[in-house]
């Protein structure tokens, strides 16, 4: 399951989705939007996405996580559009037939997915809005297969 | 030849504009586009150190050769802003 959607984020579905008979474990991760950063109080928050290559990004990013790890199914789903503060704005999750495995790959997703999956999140707040990361002068990862020459 | 352009986030809203089609010569690059958006739009030119671009939906280095009619997306850094290697930066 690999969505981008703008209404509420159903958790438990997502993690039925991955769910397996040869399953002895799921990792479910649960991004919510946060009252606060960098010191300042976040009264809002809005993503937007690249929709046609997100999908196609959080697809490479959950099937290399199977690549690497001895895992059944990954689940991914991003909420679009304001979120409101306490929500979910991310759910992965994870199934394998132990937990070590399920417990790393979910970590990596997340990690992979805040670099290389184009959703930008806007934060608005006492006396200005900002997108995050827009300042912080950093480009990220371009896709493993391709290495510099 | 005809390029279509797609911004997003911080970009679409300093150029108040999210989709563009633009023309470049035949075998331009991502660099040659950006040269000439940067003639155009002079605010740009201190955010390339933090731009990465796709062509029709994949990331590419900046020396890549456009053809005609690709979709090209200039690319802010996406939300969470995790450290990368230094062998993936954009230049």
């Amino acid at each position: 399951m690999y969505q981008i959607v703008s209404e509420p984020i159903d958790v438990a579905a997502v993690t039925a989705a991955v769910a397996r008979p040869s399953a002895g474990a799921t990792v479910t991760f649960v991004g919510t939007t946060r009252d606060h950063n960098d010191g300042r109080r976040v009264s809002r928050l809005e993503y937007e996405a690249y929709p046609e290559m997100a999908l196609a990004e959080m697809r490479k990013v959950g099937e290399a996580a199977q690549h690497r790890w001895p895992i059944e199914q990954v689940a991914i789903v991003h909420r679009i559009g304001a979120v409101p503060l306490g929500h979910a704005s991310v759910v992965i999750a994870v199934s394998a037939g132990h937990r070590h495995a399920a417990f790393e790959a979910c970590h990596f997703v997340i990690n992979r997915l805040k670099e290389v999956v184009p959703i930008w999140k806007k934060e608005y707040f006492e006396g200005g809005e900002t997108w995050v990361g827009s300042q912080t002068g950093k480009a990220f990862a371009v896709a493993d297969e391709k290495p510099q020459p | 030849m005809t390029v279509h352009l797609r911004f997003f986030a911080s970009l679409r809203e300093r150029l108040r504009c999210s989709e563009l089609d633009w023309e470049l010569p035949d075998g331009a690059t991502v660099d040659d586009l950006w040269g000439t958006l940067c003639a155009r739009y002079p605010q740009l030119a201190a955010l390339r150190s933090s731009m990465t671009f796709a062509v029709n939906r994949e990331y590419v280095r900046a020396d890549h050769t456009l053809s005609s009619d690709d979709e090209v997306a200039l690319i802010p850094p996406v939300s969470g802003g995790i450290d990368v290697p230094d062998r993936f930066r954009a230049d």
